[in-house]
């Protein structure tokens, strides 16, 4: 490198640091981090995707994407530790446990910045507002929905959830049992856990098939569980006699519906859910709402999110994907 | 050297015990190599972000290690006595559990404090008592109890969590002694020193490490090899319940996954803080300052949002990096 070159280049630097600093002091963006569960996992990528979208959009927004290694709340912890530390606007988190966080995101709310809880909350003393994803009840509905279509004459169904301790997931599954009435003849005969790892998921799902031989369906409320559920059923030779559905990701999910093991799983969109909870953040975080029971939020594109009396709204409707539209979504997450 | 040893016959020769002075020894020691480390992470930390010198942060960073720490210490004089206790972050969420259960009968802190070590110190006993009583190999026992305690957690909670410690208890994990020195920082503190000087100034800790380089040679010298292993294993779990006590006091809840992977970092902080794996060697300081340079590394990185995924990596680099390069160092020598 010659010398002249150095001089430019540091000349060059000198002048986008000036400018940048001038840019910050005009206008200090917002900074909103959207804290995943753990990194790596498909639908957080994807709810990062739409809260992008979300800060393009709202132009003076910094999105921080983050989260820890593996779902843990101690992960989640040293991130909320090190987003404290660098005094960002906004914390919107999906939550590992509904209770450990509290005291760090209370610390983070002591210090000014505005949380919010999406996807899996946290308890109401350690957040502003809560974001569902879609109502609770309808989600269990729509899970065993799924699975008892394919079943006019009834039969036996499996869960394949989560981690035990998995608060979305425990949730659905209460909200699927109250519903089980409504669907005679269907009859939940276990729920395993693979702690949404794949190679877990894979082996409690063919323990489901050898312990219960006559299983008709396995019902994974998790996209990491679904994908293996469905793999384990191609690779026993079961497809058409065990139908794999519950909640998964359209990319993730196209072979399985293309094979026959799965033939209909649901989702709501998490493009669109990262996207209102950027939108939610930054109303928040620029005081231009306020999180009460009964207000009205505007999210952009997604309309408007009213709270109930706990300070949660619910997004959308889950949505169901079969081989009819799968190839439409197939690269949108 | 040797060679004129041999020839020269005088009666007055000086006979060094050791080769180097003890200036020299310091420098080539694995703690200095780790301290120049711990220092360069430092200085890069404030040059990378903006936020790092800030007392409050730095401050917070420390719980992320402090806790992990307490445990080392422990585990630390296991490894040198040739033993390990991979079952220590399943003691942390079975005494986090009993302490729970005991907080459901609105005990008051003193007596979840005691449930916490007890339960701590049960743990280490049984561990011990297989070890050392029926002469199973240590890592194979401590694997199966790092799952019996967890699934007993597990059983007893499922998928609940018990809350509701009473309110003076959160002061163990979030609590300050003064300005941003936190409980836990001190706890670490003095912790740290009771360890160095039981392990390099008394004479248990010369027989933690005679029995690791030699646990036949210590026997026959007197020393009651089983009894000081099952001592350890005792340390260790009673560390174990200590950590449980901040952990849950910082978390203000406990749920069977309380801690999970932890036997993990503790064994890295461990090895890094220079612990022969195969026992006999390594100090407390080493320890303390691998503590504080696993803390800053994490810190730093999360600071400039370095994915999770690529901070384990980075960790690993550092673990092969540091043992590597003293092993690289004397080849070159060498050649």
């Amino acid at each position: 490198m010659s010398i002249t070159r150095r001089l430019f280049g540091g000349a060059a630097l000198a002048a986008l640091a000036l400018t940048g600093g001038a840019a910050t002091a005009q206008d200090d963006p917002v900074r909103i981090a959207l804290v995943a569960k753990a990194l790596g996992i498909g639908f957080f990528e994807a709810a990062a995707e739409g809260a992008q979208e979300a800060a393009d959009e709202l132009g003076n927004v910094e999105l921080i994407y983050t989260g820890p290694t593996d779902t843990t709340a101690e992960g989640q912890i040293e991130v909320i530790n090190s987003l404290i530390a660098q005094q960002v606007d906004a914390i919107a988190i999906s939550a590992n446990d509904t209770d450990a966080l509290v005291p760090a995101l209370q610390r983070a709310m002591d210090r000014g910045i505005t949380v919010i809880s999406w996807d899996s909350g946290v308890a109401p003393e350690g957040r502003e507002m809560h974001l569902n994803p879609s109502s609770n009840p309808l989600i269990g509905n729509m899970i065993l929905r799924l699975a008892a279509d394919e079943l006019p004459e009834g039969g036996q169904v499996a869960v394949l959830s989560a981690s035990a301790t998995a608060t979305n997931q425990n949730i659905w599954i209460e909200e699927m049992m109250n519903v089980l009435p409504d669907y005679p003849g269907i009859e939940v005969v276990a729920t395993v856990y693979g702690d949404d790892l794949a190679d877990k998921s894979y082996r409690e799902a063919q323990g489901l098939m050898q312990t219960y031989p006559d299983l008709d369906a396995i019902i994974a409320p998790t996209s990491v569980g679904i994908v293996a559920a469905a793999q384990a059923v191609v690779d026993a030779g079961k497809v058409g006699e065990v139908n794999v559905t519950g909640l998964g990701l359209p990319s993730e999910m196209a072979g399985a519906i293309e094979s026959g093991a799965s033939q209909s799983f649901a989702i709501w969109n998490p493009i669109d859910l990262g996207y209102s909870a950027t939108w939610l953040a930054y109303q928040l975080a620029t005081d231009a709402a306020t999180a009460e029971p009964g207000a009205e939020i505007e999210m952009g594109r997604m309309g408007t999110l009213t709270l109930d009396e706990n300070n949660e709204g619910a997004m959308a409707d889950p949505f169901v994907y079969d081989e009819s539209n799968i190839a439409d979504f197939v690269d949108v997450f | 050297m040797s060679e004129t040893g041999l020839r020269d016959s005088s009666l007055h020769r000086h006979l060094p015990d050791r080769l180097e002075g003890r200036g020299a020894r310091l420098v080539k020691s694995w703690e200095s190599l780790l301290l120049a480390v711990a220092i360069a992470i430092f200085v890069a930390n404030s040059f990378a972000s903006p936020y790092f010198l800030n007392a409050w942060s730095l401050s917070d960073a420390t719980f992320n290690f402090t806790e992990k720490a307490m445990i080392a210490f422990a585990m630390a004089m296991l490894i040198i006595a040739g033993e390990i206790d991979l079952s220590v972050a399943g003691i942390v969420a079975l005494a986090s559990t009993a302490m729970g259960a005991a907080a459901q009968f609105e005990v008051g802190v003193p007596v979840l404090i005691l449930v916490g070590l007890g339960t701590g110190l049960l743990c280490g006993a049984f561990n011990g008592i297989l070890v050392t009583g029926m002469g199973l190999p240590s890592i194979v026992v401590t694997i199966g109890t790092m799952s019996l305690f967890r699934g007993i957690s597990y059983i007893v909670l499922g998928d609940q969590a018990y809350r509701g410690y009473p309110a003076g208890f959160s002061w163990f994990g979030q609590g300050y002694v003064f300005w941003v020195i936190s409980f836990e920082l001190v706890l670490f503190a003095i912790l740290a020193l009771i360890y160095y000087v039981v392990l390099h100034r008394t004479s248990f800790g010369r027989t933690v490490y005679a029995i690791g380089n030699n646990p036949t040679g210590a026997l026959f010298s007197g020393i009651r090899v089983a009894r000081v292993k099952f001592v350890l294993f005792l340390l260790t779990g009673l560390m174990s319940g200590v950590a449980a006590i901040c952990l849950t006091s910082r978390l203000g809840s406990t749920r069977p996954s309380i801690a999970t992977a932890w036997e993990l970092e503790v064994v890295t902080m461990v090895v890094l803080g220079g612990i022969n794996i195969l026992g006999g060697s390594g100090t407390i300081p080493g320890v303390v300052i691998a503590a504080f340079v696993m803390g800053l590394v994490t810190f730093g990185l999360g600071l400039l949002n370095v994915p999770g995924i690529v901070m384990s990596i980075f960790i690993g680099a550092l673990l092969i990096g540091v043992i590597a390069l003293p092993r690289l160092w004397t080849l070159w020598r060498q050649r």
